[in-house]
């Protein structure tokens, strides 16, 4: 029973990291409705341009490698950064296919995935790079004594930071004039520009954030696996939590996250063994697609009706 | 002066329903036909058509399947990889477990199995549709490679799922130089782009056409949703799937499930949008393009322009090129080159008295 705990728990934390990636997906359609397929290459290329700054900063600046002056510089430049590409891509990319079918966007922001990888590797290289939170991904003692459990100190660190972020983007958008004028924005477009919310400054907001989240993810990621290119293939993860947890809803992308996380652990433990393991690559997939043929508008998605 | 119909009258319903009703056309496909045929195994060598030739041709026939299923009948697909490896697998699994299985055959059989997994992943298009129907798609993509790695009996048990093509042969005729693949392989894919080309112009096709447009519009006048679009899911895997089994057996000669991987598709995706969304010329143009480019960045890269670009940057080039082509495409031509060829014929017709 322990052991189906510690499963449960890890997959549940992994889940967390999910639920982080999708929630960039979430913003983005909820507010311009683009499916922005892109937003693994933003979470690489955040965790690329951190650790690549980290790496050159002492030498421009002089301060002490690995200090926490560097880390915050670092951060704050990566955050820059974002901002700018999210912005960059807003004005370059989507805004010339304004009023295109939503799949054209979609193939674009595929476009786009390519673009960033190529660009943040041509920049920082093609090297694996470790990244150091100062956070050491080993049990924790104290659960270990009392419950017998292996819970990673990492993990729950992690849940802690997307807890936190989770929170300040919910408050965000509950309580700030910005964050009004963006749930109007994804209510509707255009009922919105009619009361005057200026959609352009609100899509490059909208961008700017969901930048931001890609760093938080990119650091968590990137500090757990390493600042490779496989990360990019965190989006392909985070797309059946969106399909789970439904396109527009951000409570639906956390839930769904540790949907996907704990049950996709769980299948490949005690499922997995009998159909010769491996079984994580596209359990998360079916698992969505079945849930698809019963709820096609996912947990919390909004209910689609078509008219003619 | 040169390009108009003007004085082409059609006095039969046959005349007016061929596939290229001006005559400049018709000459100009015949020329096409006869450089392809005659004067191409005249001059190219043994690596423009292993290596060029031959993977243009398979690509194009795997682009028109994908381009069937997402330019006409507007259901977006990530996973025509896995059902050119469904493919793949399955004519090899026929030429291996029947004895005297003509290649012919087990190529159709090889893509009917693709067309049944097909069936059976388009299975969710009539409840989901646009990015759920993609996102679906990947469960294809990821679940069949698995299936393939995993169970040996596909690939005969050999370590890591690689299979190796038997010897093609033909009424006892071995197709077995470059020179003679890349023949095969034009014939097959020409036959099928007819059939291609047959199909979209007539019912089957404006079904598609209806369901992409407006899904819920096409039912109301009486278009069977169900139907039409698990035929547009069978035909593009079939046609994906006989692609998979002339990129094992005409191509590469060995290959592994890994090697159909997400990448694959999406290059197949990247032919369709540069070629052209809804054009089967443009599936030829786009797999042409797609091929060659790498070659052609190969060679510039080589050359004295190479050398100013930094080698960090020179390795991710064709990602950033491919990426930027594709927002490039999509930004100002999204009908993709199929659309600049059709623009220039139009210019031609009033050549050189434009008013």
């Amino acid at each position: 029973m322990t052991f189906f705990f510690e499963v449960l728990i890890g997959g549940l934390l992994s889940g967390v990291l999910y639920a982080l990636v999708a929630l960039g997906f979430v913003l983005i359609f909820k507010a311009s409705g683009v499916f922005n397929f892109a937003q693994g290459a933003m979470v690489f290329f955040a965790a690329l341009t951190f650790v690549g700054f980290t790496e050159v900063l002492p030498g421009w600046t002089g301060l002490a490698e690995g200090g926490r002056a560097v880390f915050w510089l670092a951060f704050l430049l990566a955050l820059g950064s974002m901002i700018v590409l999210g912005i960059a891509t807003e004005k370059v990319v989507l805004r010339p296919l304004v009023n295109q079918p939503a799949i054209t966007l979609f193939m674009a922001t595929i476009g786009l995935t390519f673009l960033v990888e190529g660009i943040a590797q041509g920049i920082w290289g093609t090297s694996v790079r470790g990244l150091d939170l100062g956070i050491q991904d080993e049990p924790i003692m104290w659960v270990l004594d009392r419950a017998d459990m292996i819970v990673s100190k990492f993990d729950v660190f992690a849940a802690a930071v997307a807890l936190v972020l989770f929170i300040v983007l919910a408050l965000l958008f509950q309580y700030t004039r910005v964050g009004r004028a963006l749930r109007a924005v994804a209510d509707d477009h255009q009922a919105a520009l009619s009361v005057g919310i200026p959609l352009k400054h609100i899509w490059a907001i909208v961008w700017g954030v969901a930048g931001f989240v890609a760093l938080v993810a990119g650091l968590i990621w990137g500090a757990r696996n390493g600042v490779q290119f496989a990360l990019t293939f965190t989006a392909l993860k985070a797309l059946p939590v969106l399909i789970l947890g439904g396109f527009t809803s951000v409570p639906g992308a956390i839930l769904g996250g540790l949907i996907i996380g704990a049950s996709e652990k769980l299948a490949e433990v005690y499922v997995g063994p009998f159909v010769g393991g491996g079984i994580e690559s596209w359990f998360p997939y079916i698992l969505a697609l079945l849930f698809l043929l019963v709820r096609p508008e996912g947990l919390f998605g909004e209910k689609h009706i078509d008219r003619v | 002066m040169f390009y108009r119909e003007a004085g082409q009258f059609k006095a039969s319903y046959q005349e007016d329903q061929q596939i290229f009703p001006i005559r400049q056309d018709r000459i100009g496909f015949w020329v096409a036909m006869a450089f392809l045929f005659l004067a191409v195994p005249m001059i190219a060598n043994q690596y423009w058509l292993q290596a060029i030739l031959t993977p243009v041709l398979i690509f194009s026939l795997a682009a028109l399947g994908l381009n069937i299923l997402t330019g006409y009948a507007g259901q977006l697909s990530l996973g025509s990889a896995a059902f050119m490896a469904v493919g793949a697998f399955g004519t090899y699994n026929f030429m291996l477990r029947i004895d005297g299985m003509p290649f012919l055959v087990a190529l159709v059989l090889g893509g009917l199995c693709a067309a049944a997994v097909g069936i059976l992943f388009g299975l969710p298009s009539l409840r989901i549709k646009g990015f759920y129907l993609a996102v679906a798609t990947l469960a294809a993509q990821f679940f069949i490679v698995w299936v393939l790695v995993k169970f040996g009996w596909f690939s005969n048990y050999s370590t890591s799922g690689v299979i190796t093509a038997q010897q093609v042969e033909i009424f006892g005729f071995a197709f077995d130089t470059p020179l003679l693949k890349y023949l095969l392989t034009l014939v097959i894919v020409c036959v099928f782009a007819l059939f291609a080309k047959n199909m979209v112009r007539s019912a089957t096709g404006r079904k598609w056409m209806a369901v992409r447009d407006m899904d819920v519009a096409a039912e109301v006048i009486g278009i069977r949703l169900m139907g039409t679009k698990l035929q547009a899911f069978a035909i593009s895997s079939f046609y994906c799937g006989v692609a998979g089994a002339l990129y094992a057996y005409m191509y590469l000669g060995t290959v592994e499930p890994e090697g159909f991987n997400l990448d694959l598709s999406f290059r197949i995706l990247f032919m369709i949008i540069i070629g052209g969304v809804g054009s089967i010329l443009g599936s030829f143009i786009g797999a042409a393009f797609i091929v060659l480019l790498p070659v052609f960045l190969n060679v510039v890269m080589h050359t004295s322009i190479g050398a100013f670009v930094p080698p960090n940057i020179a390795a991710n080039l064709e990602l950033i090129i491919f990426g930027g082509l594709i927002v490039f495409f999509l930004i100002v031509e999204p009908h993709g080159l199929a659309r600049l060829w059709q623009l220039a014929k139009e210019k031609l017709r009033i050549w050189p008295f434009p008013h």
